[in-house]
């Protein structure tokens, strides 16, 4: 690091410890950026439903009403999170593996057309998904598909994909397929070079596409809300969209931020214990 | 429970009631032809499970109901749908529904501004109005479920806007008792409201409910937004101080000025918090602002009008049969079920909805929990409904549009009245 | 294993790389097909199917007349290019250049906004020393609340009696019409999005050698400078796929602006909200022009910035890669423009 190098005068010594200073109040103003509305979700969370409109700093007293509003039965909501969880993780399992295979021909083949390929598979993210809605609602009518998880898979991997086989790509190409030459050289197969040397090098640049994948899968709304109509199969964004205060009109805001919150924190926290790796693959491999 | 002697007398009550339909009511509802003199009926077949489609169910009610009628119906059996608790999202649902020709939604709970957009496009079915009593219905929710002098959905819920107003600021200003006019409040206002109360509100946000108070206004006024053929009217006198008693509000401070923002939630805070002399409200408010720092010092009158008592807008909920469902005898006898007196009152003991049939609105238990239900019921009485009009949503935006450029100065009255009168021409001209 | 990744430092052999293209060829086209099938099946059903309703779509109009009996006259009626040609020029032109505006307003305030804040993020995160961790988890954090929820908070914020007038100390009605509504949108989608940019400027930064700046330091040139001259040329690749990405996604902008100020609010409506809109008003055929237009208006967009500024999306880790090499040139570019 830099900092600790021998040769610095102390001139720039000075002017590291200054530079500290200024970095730290850098990271102060970051943090409080990101999570200052975060942090006026959770204490709206905790305030009492009649409290919700109050600009205090902290609730007083604190409630875990919001929270038990959530978790009432009726509600359903532990259920919901199970079919948020199928739902994501079926979409992100289907989307690597299906990506990863698009995404290996994309780097590492040579083949023609391959620009208008990647082309197609990015402009296909880019159709506004209301649009996608009601051709998909007749097609899954007519075949029987309502009210079952592959009508919200399947139309999940319209965005998914997409991105995966775009971030794959990148990955992908980062690496040193000089190594799978190799090997192919010393007598692999492509299929055993690409299991035995590539996936094991993918593996961080894949784990980060599945949880980007994961994040967008798990809030996605407009397709749960439309192919679904049974209780039972909602997704978590779905419920919270059916969250009611007590009464007609209301809005109950302290309730839908404490689903907000709970939905939120799982994903943070899955962030936090894989942030490098995360941060990692978004560099493509290439970090230190 | 009650359901099923209920029923079956309810059944038989219609039954004598009409000659025609005796056979259809009593007799199961398969077997009847033409008994209809439109042939409405006649497409009401089939028993077996439906569904009921409606937003959330906040108090658990409507699936107590259900319950009940299941356990009576073991073939016949209802599940409850809940949509997502805003309007729109609901309508979007059922519309997406109808579009591909699904049978997933049986009976809709339609709001009341939806009517005619879902009869004429097919999507619900005309129900035979000689099976239900309709002279016992509150006779202004009756025109709600109609389309073109159709029955096509059975009111359910009913909604009118009231005036909620401080006792105690009316009593200091020296007034006998709630304003009846304009006027009343304005001079009511000029002596107490001062030092962060403001006089009036309502829900002026850019949404429906702008639609409802600008049509309140109007025929509090003595106009109306369309005459009887449905052409749009808001090119009048009358439609003028309407709009003007509303935007000239907003220019003198009358209506402060936050409460372009605010929907009915909105106005409600600022009316328990003290910010707010009168307000224009739905029933709803009332049990909650009990609980709130003004229980003591409100109470709900008629609304006013420029020379004496307002017509407020009419809301509720109606009930129809999607075209596209099975089983739509049993629909029919549901919708009749729900629609009955035990339940309509049950439901209200629960949740404060206001029934749609007159009897309850005497109903001494109902009244004791339910102290306004005398204003409420002289108030939807006098209620007018908002235009029937297939194209409900580009009608109310062009309302809303110019009411909403009024109202913030952007445009005079006049102009945004012209304006309006334009754009609702032109809908109502295809 | 990333140390054999990130080691530049053993150059690919020429005659190794020429081999392995020319074996590549052979037979590539037919693995390609196996592999990329799997894809273009997925899309062709959930994406492909319904844009080429919605392109049938759009060259119909939806009966609206009433017949005798009040009923609407079922069936589609062909009508060309009517629909388009009501966008660009007929009845829903004003609402149509109004919306075109916002999106394009937005896209670029925010997509500039969020660049410069990005780009800040990245510089301090990569040169913090201590919270590290920390301040990379918070700048995760917007990236993961739901948009809908995120929505709902800021219109809460955002209320008449909210927090955001009360820290202000003002009463700002942000959600009417008016510039402060799409302030209140800038806002909201800067803090969801501005994280997203940094964390991939942070990984552009973290391919730069250090010993890059050493040089440059030891040259006495300024921290500008550093930033100016090798950083932002540096991290440019990675920067622009970032760029291109958020304008991609602000363009079809609907829940922010929907949620936190309101539909039918003609300071905010987006290209995408006028297609919901229509489509709500059963206008399928004008709704889906909408979205085609949209479509277009994107893939231009795109395509341009592709070419304006040579952002290879695709090649970006090429680049990249060319880009050590690209440094060790710059480096020594640095030093003779110095010592000259």
């Amino acid at each position: 690091m830099s900092a600790s190098s021998p040769s610095a005068p102390a001139k720039r010594r000075k002017a590291l410890v200054s530079g500290n200073a200024l970095r730290m109040v850098g990271v102060v103003a970051i943090v409080v950026y990101c999570l200052a509305p975060f942090y006026w979700m959770i204490v709206s969370s905790f305030r009492r439903p009649e409290d919700q409109f109050d600009n205090a700093p902290l609730p007083s007293p604190w409630s875990l009403e919001n929270f038990r509003a959530v978790f009432e039965p009726d509600v359903g909501f532990q259920r919901a999170l199970v079919n948020s969880l199928v739902v994501a993780g079926t979409t992100t399992l289907l989307t690597l593996v299906v990506g990863t295979f698009a995404s290996y021909a994309l780097a590492r083949l040579t083949f023609r057309g391959k620009n208008l390929v990647l082309g197609m598979v990015i402009t296909t993210s880019m159709f506004p998904t209301i649009s996608l809605i009601i051709p998909l609602l007749k097609l899954f009518t007519d075949i029987g598909w309502i009210n079952t998880y592959q009508a919200m898979v399947v139309p999940s991997l319209s965005f998914a994909l997409p991105l995966a086989v775009w971030n794959l790509t990148t990955f992908f190409r980062q690496l040193p397929f000089e190594l799978e030459q190799a090997a192919m050289v010393d007598g692999c197969t492509r299929g055993q070079a690409f299991r035995r040397i590539i996936i094991p090098l993918a593996a961080p640049g894949v784990f980060t596409t599945a949880i980007i994948t994961f994040i967008a899968a798990w809030n996605e709304f407009i397709i749960a809300l439309s192919m679904v109509n049974k209780k039972e199969m909602q997704t978590a964004t779905v419920a919270i969209s059916k969250f009611t205060g007590a009464y007609g009109f209301d809005q109950p805001f302290g309730t839908q931020m404490a689903a907000g919150v709970i939905v939120t924190v799982p994903l943070v926290i899955v962030v936090l214990i894989f942030q490098r790796r995360i941060i990692a693959g978004l560099t493509a491999g290439g970090v230190k | 429970m009650v359901a099923t002697p209920l029923t079956k007398t309810l059944r038989c009550v219609v039954a004598a009631g009409t000659v025609l339909a005796m056979t259809a009511a009593c007799g199961g509802g398969d077997s009847d032809s033409g008994s209809d003199s439109k042939g409405a009926s006649a497409e009401l077949t089939g028993r077996g499970p439906i569904t009921l489609v409606q937003g959330k169910d906040t108090s658990g009610n409507v699936q107590k109901q259900v319950d009940a009628w299941n356990a009576q119906h073991p073939n016949e059996k209802v599940r409850l749908i809940e949509l997502p608790e805003e309007a729109d999202a609901q309508r979007q649902q059922m519309v997406q529904n109808a579009q591909a020709k699904s049978d997933a939604y049986t009976v809709l709970n339609l709001d009341v501004v939806w009517t005619a957009e879902f009869a004429a496009n097919r999507w619900i079915t005309p129900l035979p109005q000689e099976q239900f009593d309709m002279s016992k219905f509150l006779q202004p929710t009756i025109k709600t479920g109609q389309y073109r002098g159709r029955l096509f959905a059975v009111p359910w819920k009913t909604d009118a806007g009231l005036l909620y107003y401080r006792t105690d600021l009316v009593k200091k200003a020296g007034a006998s008792g709630p304003p009846k006019t304009w006027d009343e409040m304005k001079q009511i206002c000029d002596k107490v409201a001062k030092d962060g109360v403001g006089c009036y509100g309502g829900q002026f946000e850019k949404y429906e409910g702008l639609t409802v108070n600008f049509s309140e206004a109007v025929h509090s006024a003595g106009g109306s937004v369309v005459d009887d053929q449905g052409k749009p009217q808001v090119n009048t006198p009358q439609a003028k101080q309407g709009l003007d008693f509303l935007a000239e509000g907003f220019k003198s401070g009358f209506i402060p000025k936050e409460a372009i923002t605010y929907k009915e939630e909105e106005g409600r805070r600022a009316f328990e918090k003290g910010k707010l002399v009168f307000l224009r409200q739905w029933p709803y408010q009332y049990a909650l602002s009990k609980k709130s720092d003004v229980k003591d010092k409100f109470d709900v009158a008629p609304l006013p009008g420029p020379n004496g008592p307002g017509a407020p807008t009419l809301g509720g909920h109606n009930l129809a049969i999607s075209a596209f469902a099975k089983n739509k005898a049993t629909a029919l006898d549901f919708i009749k079920y729900l629609t009955a007196p035990e339940q309509e009152r049950a439901n209200m003991l629960a949740t404060s909805e206001a029934p749609t049939l007159t009897e309850l609105y005497d109903d001494a238990e109902l009244k004791e929990k339910y102290p306004y239900l005398d204003v409420l019921k002289e108030s939807l009485l006098k209620a007018k409904a908002r235009p029937e009009a297939v194209r409900y949503g580009d009608f109310t935006k062009a309302i809303q549009e110019n009411a909403y450029a009024a109202l913030t100065g952007t445009k005079s009255t006049d102009q945004a009245l012209a304006d309006m009168q334009a754009e609702l021409g032109k809908l109502t001209q295809q | 294993m990333t140390t054999v990744i990130a080691a530049p430092e053993q150059p690919p052999s020429t005659g190794v790389k020429a081999a392995r293209r020319k074996g590549d060829v052979q037979g590539s086209g037919r693995l390609a097909a196996i592999l990329l099938s799997p894809t273009f099946i997925v899309l062709a059903l959930v994406v492909g199917y319904p844009i080429l309703a919605a392109l049938r779509e759009s060259l119909f109009q939806r009966g609206q007349g009433l017949d005798a009996e009040g009923f609407v006259v079922e069936g589609d009626q062909f009508v060309g290019l009517d629909n388009y040609l009501d966008i660009f020029s007929g009845s829903n032109a004003s609402v149509f250049w109004g919306s075109l505006w916002n999106t394009t307003f937005f896209t670029v305030t925010t997509v500039v906004i969020e660049t410069v804040l990005g780009i800040c993020m990245a510089l301090i995160m990569h040169w913090a020393f201590r919270g590290r961790a920390l301040v990379r988890a918070s700048v995760l954090v917007p990236w993961a609340i739901p948009t809908a929820v995120s929505a709902l908070l800021w219109r809460w914020v955002f209320q008449a009696d909210g927090v955001a007038n009360a820290l202000i100390g003002q009463q700002v009605l942000w959600t009417t019409e008016g510039f402060q509504a799409k302030l209140a949108v800038i806002i909201a989608d800067t803090w969801k999005t501005a994280p997203f940019v940094g964390l991939l400027v942070l990984a552009g930064l973290q391919m730069i050698p250090r010993d890059v700046y050493e040089a440059a330091r030891v040259d006495g040139a300024s921290a500008w400078h550093q930033f100016w001259r090798i950083t932002l040329p540096l991290v440019k690749p990675v920067l622009l796929v970032a760029i291109l990405f958020r304008m991609l996604d602000v363009l079809r902008m609907f829940d922010l602006p929907f949620v936190l100020i309101g539909a039918q609010k003609e300071s905010v409506q987006t290209l995408s909200m006028l297609a919901y809109d229509e489509a709500s008003n059963l206008r399928y055929g004008v709704a889906a022009a909408y979205s085609t237009v949209l479509f277009l208006y994107v893939a231009i967009v795109a395509y341009a910035f592709v070419k304006l500024l040579g952002a290879d999306v695709i090649g970006e880790m090429r680049q990249a890669a060319r880009g050590r090499r690209r440094s060790a040139r710059l480096r020594l570019r640095f030093r003779k423009e110095v010592s000259s």
